[in-house]
């Protein structure tokens, strides 16, 4: 087994890629509307809830899969 | 019933949850290479690993609208479930019980009982815990399905079979650890995906006291109107929440169901897996913002006739569980309805996936190789674990075409959890602290508690009996007489146990060490630092859960 394979990465890796992709779908998508305004809008569509909650599940992501990353390659280091 | 729509960019969020899942089976079964990495996750994961798998075992999609539902029904009585109906049984199985189930090594909790008392014990709850984790997980994907037809207009058969198969493939690759890690992506989905809701349906009434002034005093306090059950939504009194919720079903369930246990018996030592359940009560407390709170959302909402906002109706009856979908199409556009409904998917397959991997261990070891196969090899019990999933999760499908064709079997499964926790819990407590109750003391006890639990179902559902028999009250909810049949089944099998076994021979002591307290060394962790000791965050856990009681009073 290659030393990359021995290092399982963890869980919050995984987390954090999860969040970035689905944030950053979420971030784009409420941008297009913000030039391409919807058919109909939805109860409080002013504060333009996509955009902001898409912008904070990329950023909590991104934190999570940086982390994580720096986790693994510590971990390798360690291992020598 | 008009289905929510779904737009493009909504569908390409699920299919990268399912890609995700998927690819994390595949990517993890390089390292599932014996039956301990398989059923156990090789006993590695950190005290926040396993207490956010521990929380999110029990955090499926069914309670969270289910609950929603409730709260709009019962109003802040549901909220219940989540602080009484919890956290003390998580904070005495992390502080109590788990020095005794995880020194001793098991694999599961009827390995604990094989251990304490004898092999028919183990037998007997192995039996009743698999057929009820298989009932309950087909019963899981048939509400799942009926969900996603009713509110999404998705098809029947391929709702179940893709979500199904999917589970399928990710558990047989490398058993509880992929079920662990889907189990915490679905926590971060359902609070990314959910506290949206609240916080926006919060925003637009203008505040959390603003409503509580918009909905009657019966809705909005936890324990005031207690003391008389016909001045609460839910019909109880405050005896039925403390005995049979608080007591019984909570510590029968958060203390014995092998499905949330198995997720801290995965940690790496002692003291992680009695951080387990103290980490997982301050999630456990904070829920009531996205079911309590959405529930009582809804409910202004729908006061309100200037807000436009309803529940759905399903054959002229009010659909309570359409809360939650409700909130979520009326505040999010598309993009973050994609994320809603992920959220919600990701809850039912976890569940499903939960159900599926505590399935198959108790199968394996405690049936298996307990009764068909003793000399199994590790590899052996390997290849059968994954045998077990797919036969799990293909029964569970026969079961949910079955409560599709007979929905009232819904009615027995919602009680099923007394039939086989409440006595439980009554045996693990006499066998882990009192040192003289014996393996036939057990085994009868644990009988007649099963026994006397569904006996009491039946009587009540066929009116064989007055619901108000059992509840000692003469206006009773079915969910009352619920608290109540668990609190008669745990003091059936408690005095049975202790009956039986002042009669029978009691085990040797020095097999029972490790096993019993009084018996067992009493240091159960290293000397750290008060920060890290779960006993320091247990008083913390508990403080807010009075704090929160008070408040809501």
């Amino acid at each position: 087994m290659s030393k990359e394979m021995k290092i399982m990465k963890p869980i919050w890796y995984f987390v954090g890629l999860m969040l970035m992709t689905i944030g950053g779908i979420i971030l784009i998508t409420g941008l297009y509307h913000l030039f391409t305004p919807r058919a109909s809008a939805k109860v409080l569509a002013e504060l333009y809830p996509d955009i902001w909650w898409g912008g904070i599940m990329l950023l909590v992501g991104v934190v999570f899969f940086v982390l994580s990353l720096r986790a693994v390659a510590k971990q390798t280091k360690a291992d020598g | 019933m008009e289905a929510i729509g779904l737009s493009f960019v909504d569908w390409i969020i699920i299919f990268i949850y399912f890609i995700f899942v998927l690819g994390i089976g595949f990517y993890l079964k390089r390292y599932t290479t014996s039956d301990e990495d398989f059923f156990l996750a090789g006993r590695k994961n950190s005290a926040w690993v396993a207490g956010l798998a521990f929380l999110s075992a029990n955090l499926g999609a069914l309670e969270l609208l289910g609950m929603t539902g409730n709260t709009f029904k019962y109003g802040m009585y549901v909220a219940h479930f989540y602080w009484i109906g919890a956290i003390p049984a998580m904070l005495f199985l992390a502080l109590y019980m788990m020095p005794f189930y995880y020194s001793s090594r098991i694999k599961s909790v009827p390995g604990y009982l094989k251990l304490r008392f004898d092999e028919k014990t183990r037998v007997l709850n192995a039996i009743s815990f698999g057929f009820m984790t298989v009932l309950v997980s087909g019963i899981n994907l048939y509400a799942m399905a009926l969900v996603l037809h009713t509110f999404f207009g998705w098809n029947w058969d391929v709702s179940m079979w893709v979500s199904a198969a999917t589970v399928a493939v990710y558990v047989s690759l490398s058993g509880l650890m992929s079920a662990i890690f889907t189990e915490i992506i679905q926590f971060f989905l359902i609070w990314f995906g959910l506290f949206l809701v609240t916080a926006l349906g919060i925003i637009e009434i203008g505040s959390l006291q603003e409503i509580f002034n918009r909905i009657p005093e019966a809705y909005s306090t936890l324990w005031s109107t207690s003391s008389d059950p016909t001045q609460n939504g839910m019909l109880v009194t405050w005896g039925g929440i403390v005995l049979g919720l608080g007591f019984v079903l909570s510590f029968g369930y958060w203390t014995t169901d092998f499905l949330v246990v198995q997720r801290a018996f995965s940690a790496k030592d002692m003291r992680s897996a009695r951080m387990a359940p103290v980490i997982a009560s301050f999630f456990k407390m904070a829920m009531p913002f996205i079911v309590i709170f959405g529930g009582l959302i809804a409910l202004v909402l729908s006061r309100d006739p200037n807000s436009g906002f309803h529940l759905l109706h399903d054959g002229g009856k009010v659909n309570y569980d359409s809360a939650l979908p409700m909130l979520i199409a009326r505040y999010y556009p598309s993009g973050l309805v994609g994320l809603g409904v992920t959220a919600l998917l990701a809850g039912f397959m976890a569940g499903q996936a939960g159900n599926i991997s505590a399935f198959n261990t108790v199968w394996t070891y405690d049936i298996y190789q307990s009764v068909i196969n003793k000399k199994a090899s590790s590899a052996h019990l390997l290849w059968m674990g994954r045998v077990a999933t797919v036969a799990g999760v293909l029964i569970s499908l026969v079961t949910a075409y079955w409560a599709k064709s007979m929905p009232t079997i819904m009615d027995y499964m919602q009680a099923i959890f007394s039939w086989v926790n409440a006595p439980l819990f009554a045996t693990m407590l006499l066998g882990m602290f009192i040192k003289w109750i014996t393996p036939n003391g057990a085994f009868w006890g644990l009988l007649a508690g099963m026994g006397s639990s569904f006996t009491l179902f039946l009587a009540v559902k066929f009116a064989w009996i007055e619901k108000s028999t059992i509840t000692l009250s003469s206006v009773a909810s079915d969910m009352a007489a619920n608290f109540w049949r668990a609190w008669w089944a745990w003091l059936i099998c408690f005095g049975v146990t202790i009956v039986v076994s002042l009669f029978t021979q009691k085990k040797p002591e020095k097999e029972l060490v490790g096993l019993v307290k009084g018996l067992t060394q009493e240091t159960v962790d290293q000397p750290v630092p008060l920060l890290r000791k779960p006993e320091f965050w247990a008083v913390i856990s508990l403080i807010i859960l009075v704090v929160f009681n008070i408040y809501f009073w």
